[in-house]
């Protein structure tokens, strides 16, 4: 497939999303990203799972218990 | 503040740094310091929580002895090039996943489960240890970009990079040993 500038990879969708839990992505960025997610689930997927990972993280870290 | 009361958050510390550290002894370590610490002076506002004011001293426990780790040896450079390899090994060469991530339906049903919570830590274990730093200083210790970069001298280009093949890994592994064969 070919890509024209304004398309993402997959790869470069989950590059800006890993990102996006770091920095304020910049508008041009989140409007390239909006469009593929319409379009990819694996990378919807892929968004839903980091907040996911994040909240697990915090989930263990925060409980007292000790195996 | 007497030792008694600050007996409570033992267990609570000892996770926190458990997961940071990933080796059992250094945790036990750090916690008996800063335990020490609290008792030995350290001065409790009373503005926040116990908890979190411990939390705090841990913290600072935690990066000193990362530095001390960090001068001992070099963890920024070494295996860039097969941790770029496992990366871009999930991805076809357009860019296009190789397998497309699958819908994990209501994953926080999973965080009862302590079979759930094996897999999640194996997952986090078996993650390249230079990964496995940045990612739990950013995650389980909440250190912005900018702090990250300062103690482990690297850019924030840099730590993007490892942060996103850190998340790729562990999304990966996660899937595979525990939501992937479930549907």
């Amino acid at each position: 497939m070919k890509m024209n500038w304004f398309e993402l990879s997959c790869k470069q969708a989950s590059v800006l999303l890993s990102q996006a839990q770091e920095r304020r992505l910049g508008m041009l960025e989140r409007s390239k990203l909006r469009l593929h997610l319409l379009a990819c689930d694996g990378c919807t997927n892929f968004f839903k799972q980091l907040s996911f990972i994040r909240a697990a993280i915090r989930h263990y870290r925060d409980s007292d218990t000790i195996e | 503040m007497n030792s008694e009361n600050l007996h409570q958050y033992q267990p609570y510390l000892l996770r926190y740094a458990l997961v940071q550290l990933r080796d059992p002894q250094l945790a036990a370590d750090v916690v008996q310091e800063t335990l020490l610490a609290a008792l030995d002076g350290a001065v409790f506002s009373g503005k926040s929580s116990r908890k979190t004011w411990l939390t705090g001293i841990l913290k600072h426990k935690i990066i000193d002895l990362l530095r001390r780790q960090a001068r001992e040896r070099s963890l920024t450079d070494g295996d860039d090039a097969s941790e770029a390899e496992a990366v871009d090994a999930l991805f076809a060469n357009d860019g296009h996943w190789r397998q497309f991530p699958v819908e994990w339906g209501d994953p926080e049903k999973s965080f009862a489960d302590k079979k759930f919570r094996e897999v999640f830590e194996m997952c986090a274990r078996v993650m390249p240890i230079r990964l496995a730093r940045a990612f739990t200083m950013r995650e389980v210790m909440e250190l912005s970009t900018d702090e990250i970069c300062k103690e482990l001298a690297i850019t924030p280009t840099n730590l993007w990079v490892m942060l996103h093949r850190a998340r790729l890994l562990l999304r990966e592994c996660i899937e595979i040993k525990w939501f992937g064969n479930r549907t």
